[in-house]
């Protein structure tokens, strides 16, 4: 009880924080969302696609063949929609899914290996969405803890406004 | 140095810096003497009044044990019920339904036993109603019987000779008010601040950029996600636990989680020293669970950050590890961190699916829950270890030829009896109920449940296998995690697991407590040239070879039919 009344006094008064474009809500901050359209950055694979209502991961166990298989159609699409790209560029987090179904972020090279073709659907230039990667990746913790990353719908909002 | 690796360093020290003051006021408290937080004290006489209980009546060990189970077959009945009929029951916003009744079975004993073990997702498996006034409160009570349990063995060890083990009662209601009530407040509002929910408001709805339409699931989970990991409860609000990011939303409050977790167990050890007045036994206990700690961390580590072999075949890099069931805002470093606190000291929340995990680290969480004494959950830890502890004394007492003793109490055939049947029990539990599933799985594929044994595993091969040893085990060690591909929520991981879990919990209580007891009713023998220490680095070491020979012994074959055989088959 004590806590909903301080939650109240927090971002989102304690529902959770919301996303808004041009006065819609399109999300919220922490929760990921699907992005597979090409004029996107995307998302990593989700194994409840994205479904805030519920949570899970793959539960795969790294020898299972079907999942293998996966992991290997996962690979050949990013090849595909990517053009210029080497496998050995695409970072683990891009072909496998996240252990709540929800992550909101990808590395800094899963935003990377996609800039050619962003730039390239929404003609503008390479280097200006490289900035855009760069201004929308979070640094470690205080510089010094943990990784760094990419929070995929902040990045998609940029990429928006941009026009 | 790279950050990822600085950062558990960093939660490490945390952990540290909290828990050596924590062990000492712990161990005042519990002494009845003086503490700043006395100010607790009308409130604590108001219960006490309340329930007409009288805080200062010295227990004996059985008395102790007593109170201890009338309590807790009260909130077992409570909360069945309530589990059942929830549907109709208020602050249900998203009108989830009412559990079926081997489901409230399995639920209820998981959360009185403090194991949570969830064969529901929360999102849809339980109300705001029983998310609170059943999860949660008795995140906080079996937490504190745990605590209370532990400072009855401290007791018997205090004085020379005595029958009394304190009143559980007293020992009970302090460790809420004055150690977990507290402490959660403050955790709870770290969470809130940085974004998990903790209102009361239900499902939300919105239409993302791409326009998919998205329900999002919330509810006041900051409260419950602080005593959940205070207590080493582990069980979360969504069904992911803290992989989810409302429930763990950045890599602040995963270190906040991870230090919080690990503070309570960490500071009963040092409080057991400080209060039977030998500091050094217990700095050698803490030393032999740390470098316990160490073994099966540092492993899991290098497992997790070398990536999965298989994915590696097909040319991808994998630099900064394997991700699958992982966060990229936590990554593999401090997602493998937490996989072996979780396992060893009973939490069982979880910030990356295990299941997805590598086969060794696999193998290293299932032997941090069998082991089950590296620090332990709330209280049980030191009540476990202290098994082994006696099973030490009494190996070396043979060995030396002296007779046994600890602390000036001569171990004689019943308290080594009682300590051989509470270590053969987990084997027992944990094979034979593995040994039942599989053959259910093998014979009975085809029988009528929810669930049918036949689509009960996720994955095939070794690691199915091992999804059905890693539930067991995790029952029995009143763990909580789980391999969550496996299929659990039927009637026969409902009802198996529930009972492996009452009896994983109490028997394990039971026994150190009677053999504490008995131990402290024996005149007390003065230390001579004769003693065996057991407050030496070397008795450090023998309990350290113990725990392994037993565990190794007890689980080699099984270990070898799971992870080990998926190891090898991956780099073949």
């Amino acid at each position: 009880m004590l806590i909903s009344f301080a939650g109240k006094l927090s971002k989102g008064q304690g529902d959770g924080e919301k996303v808004t474009l041009n006065g819609k809500t399109v999300g919220y901050a922490l929760l990921g969302q699907k992005f597979d359209k090409p004029q996107y950055f995307w998302s990593r694979p989700s194994a409840v696609g994205y479904n805030a209502a519920g949570s899970a991961g793959s539960n795969k166990g790294p020898s299972n063949p079907d999942y293998l298989k996966d992991v290997q159609s996962r690979i050949d699409t990013l090849l595909k929609y990517n053009p210029g790209i080497k496998k050995s560029d695409i970072p683990a987090d891009m072909v496998t899914s996240s252990g709540s179904g929800l992550d909101p972020a990808i590395s800094p090279q899963g935003a990377a290996i996609q800039i050619k073709r962003i730039a390239a659907i929404r003609k503008i230039d390479e280097k200006q969405v490289a900035d855009l990667v760069a201004v929308n990746t979070q640094k470690p913790l205080l510089g010094l803890f943990g990784p760094s990353t990419v929070n995929v719908l902040e990045l998609n909002i940029a990429l928006d406004k941009l026009k | 140095m790279n950050t990822e690796l600085l950062g558990i360093i960093a939660s490490f020290a945390i952990t540290l810096i909290i828990a050596i003051p924590l062990g000492k006021y712990l161990a005042k408290m519990f002494a009845g003497e003086h503490v700043w937080t006395d100010f607790m004290k009308p409130l604590e006489r108001g219960i006490f009044k309340l329930a007409g209980i009288n805080p200062k009546e010295p227990m004996n060990w059985k008395q102790f044990l007593k109170a201890m189970m009338v309590i807790n077959i009260l909130w077992l009945a409570y909360g069945f019920f309530v589990l059942i009929y929830q549907d109709k029951l208020p602050l249900n916003p998203d009108g989830n339904p009412g559990m079926t009744a081997d489901l409230a079975f399995n639920t209820i004993i998981s959360f009185v036993v403090n194991c949570n073990l969830q064969h529901y997702s929360g999102e849809s498996g339980l109300t705001y109603l029983t998310q609170h006034f059943i999860v949660m409160f008795l995140q906080f009570t079996s937490a504190a019987t745990g605590i209370a349990a532990a400072v009855a063995l401290f007791k018997a060890f205090r004085d020379k000779t005595t029958t009394d083990l304190g009143n559980f009662w007293d020992f009970f209601v302090k460790s809420i008010t004055r150690l977990l009530l507290p402490l959660s407040i403050v955790i709870a509002l770290i969470l809130t601040f940085n974004g998990t929910p903790s209102s009361y408001a239900g499902k939300d709805q919105f239409i993302s950029m791409q326009g998919d339409i998205v329900n999002v699931s919330r509810g006041p989970a900051a409260q419950m996600i602080a005593i959940k990991h205070l207590g080493t409860n582990g069980g979360g609000w969504f069904g992911a636990n803290s992989a989810h990011p409302l429930e763990n939303p950045n890599y602040l409050t995963n270190m906040v989680e991870i230090v919080s977790q690990m503070i309570v167990p960490m500071a009963m050890i040092l409080a057991f020293g400080i209060f039977i007045r030998r500091k050094k036994l217990g700095l050698v206990i803490f030393g032999v669970m740390t470098v316990g700690m160490f073994m099966l961390m540092i492993p899991t580590i290098t497992s997790e950050l070398g990536g999965n072999p298989a994915i590696a075949k097909m040319g991808i890099t994998q630099a900064t590890g394997a991700m699958e069931g992982k966060e990229v805002r936590f990554g593999p470093t401090a997602t493998a961190y937490w996989s072996t606190l979780t396992t060893i000291v009973s939490t069982g929340s979880v910030n990356g699916m295990h299941d997805s995990t590598m086969p060794l680290t696999g193998l290293w969480q299932l032997l941090g829950m069998m082991i089950n004494g590296f620090f332990g959950g709330c209280g049980v830890g030191i009540l476990n270890y202290f098994i082994y502890l006696i099973i030490a004394v009494f190996i070396s007492g043979l060995m030396v030829g002296r007779t046994p003793e600890f602390l000036g109490h001569k171990v004689e055939a019943r308290e080594v009896k009682i300590a051989a049947i509470i270590t053969l029990l987990s084997p027992l539990l944990i094979m034979a109920g593995t040994a039942i599933a599989s053959y259910v799985f093998m014979a009975h594929g085809n029988a009528d449940w929810a669930v049918k044994p036949a689509n009960w595993l996720n994955n095939p091969g070794y690691h199915g296998f091992s999804e059905m040893l890693y539930e067991m085990t995790s029952a029995n060690a009143n763990n909580g995690s789980g391999f969550e591909g496996l299929g659990d929520n039927n009637i026969f991981w409902n009802v198996s697991t529930g009972i492996i879990l009452i009896l994983g919990r109490f028997l394990p209580i039971f026994g150190p407590i009677a053999i504490a007891g008995l131990l402290a009713q024996k005149k007390y023998v003065p230390e001579s040239a004769g003693t065996l220490r057991v407050d030496t680095v070397t008795f450090g070491l023998m309990t350290f070879a113990i725990i392994l020979v037993l565990n190794a012994l007890s689980y080699f074959p099984a270990l070898v039919l799971g992870p080990i055989a998926e190891y090898f088959s991956m780099i073949k």
